[in-house]
């Protein structure tokens, strides 16, 4: 049965690319247990393919670009607040100016670490990845896709930012599909509004389209690649609509929302955005309380999409 | 004396031609890294021109030995000692800086004999660190030299990278510290005091050798040393003056990214002569 956890799916898939490629090596800043890149130091003759780095994330960004000069090909995983946020310099200088075959795993991202609050939560970190020239960033929405971008991760050269959740929820891509950079997907086909959504919201924005049938025909579309990210399939799916909602797990500054608006700024088409009100998170009791808490649910995305509807 | 004397003035004589080299390319009336090239220049002449198995033709050559300029705002001294061990053109020297060009103002990869770009201080020693590790793993016999300004070790992840080279046991790994003991806008030991810094290195669990940065002797013998040190990284703390070779610039707070003026340009080359 196909993973329902990011971070299995994280974890197993670069067991199974370690087991293949001896260049694969897994640096972790003592949280392996978590981001499950721990997994790969199982595995009996993979021991060494684990490199804990301890709690020292800025070394570990520049030590994987060290290692990515003499040949490996190093996964360095942690919570994605300290990955993107303590270690931007040294992905920024280190890595992205000299394009090195680094690639970085922001775990536990979004507000996915529910219980340990602010500090934990990164409702900041797609917009600083992705203002960074080079650098990749891809948003996962579920453990497939997960396992699928971190093959694509492994067999092409370049820095890559992965941003995976921390909690378990039914898979709503197919196991096994290929992973296409900058291509968005439509997951669902709709006529009036379309739905751009990442991560957990593609979810919620695929229960959102059920929840408006039969008044609102709505398109829903995947966007696992932030960047790269293809503005003429954007403009496509905008022009075949008569307005667009994006949803994500982030803050409304700088992150999908901002792509897609980048994306169609010479087109006439309004957008909405289903995300974090420039604040920050907070510890909650469970992942769906701290969702609602900061406007991440089916019926914030029904709201937007009835809204710009309305408009039209 | 272990080394032959002739060998010995050779180097020196290269470090000397890498100031001047530094100097023509600066030039006159734009600001440029004198004093950290001069007290650095012995230190890269002797990897460059002796220790280091390099191979110009084939920069990327499987079985170099890697250069780390950590402290990569003395890019200028690294690009001479490029060009005149024939990476590039002397000539393309005084081209540095020029808008796309292959010589920018702080190493970049790309510019053959670059291993990875560096300027943001503090993480050159961590590329290092990353590149020792991997050959380690692979069983592979290059050594990696980085060269880390004392003022850089203000940063943190000089210390990050000091405690994981370590406890990674990475003994084909050389740290060399340019104690020239000034920094940007001021004296080190005005803002935050680095010493005792052979003590500093020693605690973190290095091999550390003390030399006069400027006594090629001195310097063959401890870059030697570090290479037969088994089981740990060697520190090799370079005491060096900023400026050196320059009289009016020798350890002066002033000349760290200064331009010079036409008198002072011809009289800097008429003392590295």
């Amino acid at each position: 049965m196909a993973e329902t956890n990011q971070r299995n799916a994280y974890g197993k898939t670069l067991l199974e690319l370690c087991r293949e490629n001896k260049d694969i090596v897994v640096l972790d800043a003592d949280l392996g247990g978590s981001t499950m890149g721990k997994m790969v130091e199982v595995e009996p003759g993979l021991e060494d393919r684990h490199i804990e780095m301890g709690i020292a994330e800025a070394n570990m960004i520049s030590t994987a670009g060290g290692l990515s000069r003499v040949g490996k090909i190093p996964f360095c995983s942690t919570f994605a607040v300290f990955a993107a946020g303590r270690a931007y310099d040294q992905i920024r200088q280190s890595v992205a100016i000299g394009k090195l075959n680094v690639k970085i795993c922001g775990s536990s991202a979004g507000c996915s670490d529910f219980g340990d609050g602010a500090t934990h939560q990164s409702v900041d970190d797609i917009a600083y990845m992705r203002v960074i020239p080079n650098l990749s960033v891809f948003v996962p929405a579920d453990a497939n896709e997960t396992a699928a971008i971190v093959k694509y991760m492994a067999k092409h050269e370049g820095p890559m930012y992965l941003r995976v959740n921390r909690n378990p929820y039914d898979n709503i891509t197919p196991e096994g599909a290929e992973f296409v950079p900058g291509e968005p997907v439509v997951l669902k086909e709709g006529t009036d509004v379309a739905v751009f959504a990442c991560g957990i919201m593609t979810v919620k924005a695929l229960e959102a389209a059920k929840a408006l049938e039969g008044r609102i025909s709505v398109k829903v579309v995947n966007v696992p690649s932030i960047k790269p990210l293809n503005r003429e399939s954007v403009i496509a799916i905008a022009k075949s609509v008569k307005g667009c909602v994006t949803a994500e797990e982030h803050s409304v500054i700088g992150g999908l929302g901002g792509a897609i608006a980048e994306a169609l700024r010479l087109e006439r088409t309004p957008v909405e955005f289903v995300g974090i009100e420039d604040r920050f998170g907070s510890s909650a009791h469970n992942y769906d309380d701290i969702l609602n808490y900061l406007g991440l649910t089916t019926d914030h995305i029904v709201e937007a999409v009835e809204k710009i509807n309305n408009m039209m | 004396m272990a080394y032959g004397e002739e060998m010995i003035k050779a180097l020196k004589d290269r470090g000397q031609q890498l100031r001047r080299d530094c100097i023509r390319c600066i030039g006159v009336g734009v600001a440029g890294h004198v004093g950290g090239s001069c007290s650095s220049a012995d230190l890269v002449a002797a990897l460059y021109f002796h220790k280091m198995k390099v191979d110009p033709e084939n920069p990327e050559w499987e079985g170099r030995d890697y250069f780390l300029l950590s402290k990569g705002h003395v890019a200028i001294l690294q690009y001479a000692a490029l060009a005149e061990r024939g990476f590039f053109p002397v000539d393309d020297l005084p081209h540095c800086k020029d808008i796309g060009f292959y010589l920018q103002g702080h190493p970049h990869l790309g510019t053959p004999g670059i291993e990875a770009g560096t300027g943001s201080l503090g993480q050159g020693l961590s590329l290092g660190s990353g590149m020792a590790l991997g050959l380690k793993m692979d069983g592979k016999p290059n050594r990696v030299y980085v060269l880390v300004g004392d003022g850089e070790m203000d940063e943190g992840q000089i210390w990050e990278a000091a405690m994981s080279s370590s406890a990674k046991k990475l003994d084909n790994l050389c740290a060399i510290i340019d104690n020239n003991g000034l920094q940007a806008q001021g004296r080190i030991e005005d803002r935050l005091p680095s010493e005792p810094i052979a003590d500093k290195w020693r605690a973190f669990g290095w091999n550390v050798i003390e030399i006069d940065g400027h006594n090629m002797e001195e310097i063959l013998t401890a870059l030697d040393e570090a290479e037969g040190c088994k089981g740990r990284p060697t520190a090799i703390v370079a005491h060096t003056v900023k400026g050196k070779g320059i009289s009016f610039a020798e350890n002066q707070v002033g000349f760290h990214n200064r331009a010079l003026t036409k008198e002072e340009y011809d009289k800097a080359l008429e003392e590295l002569a």
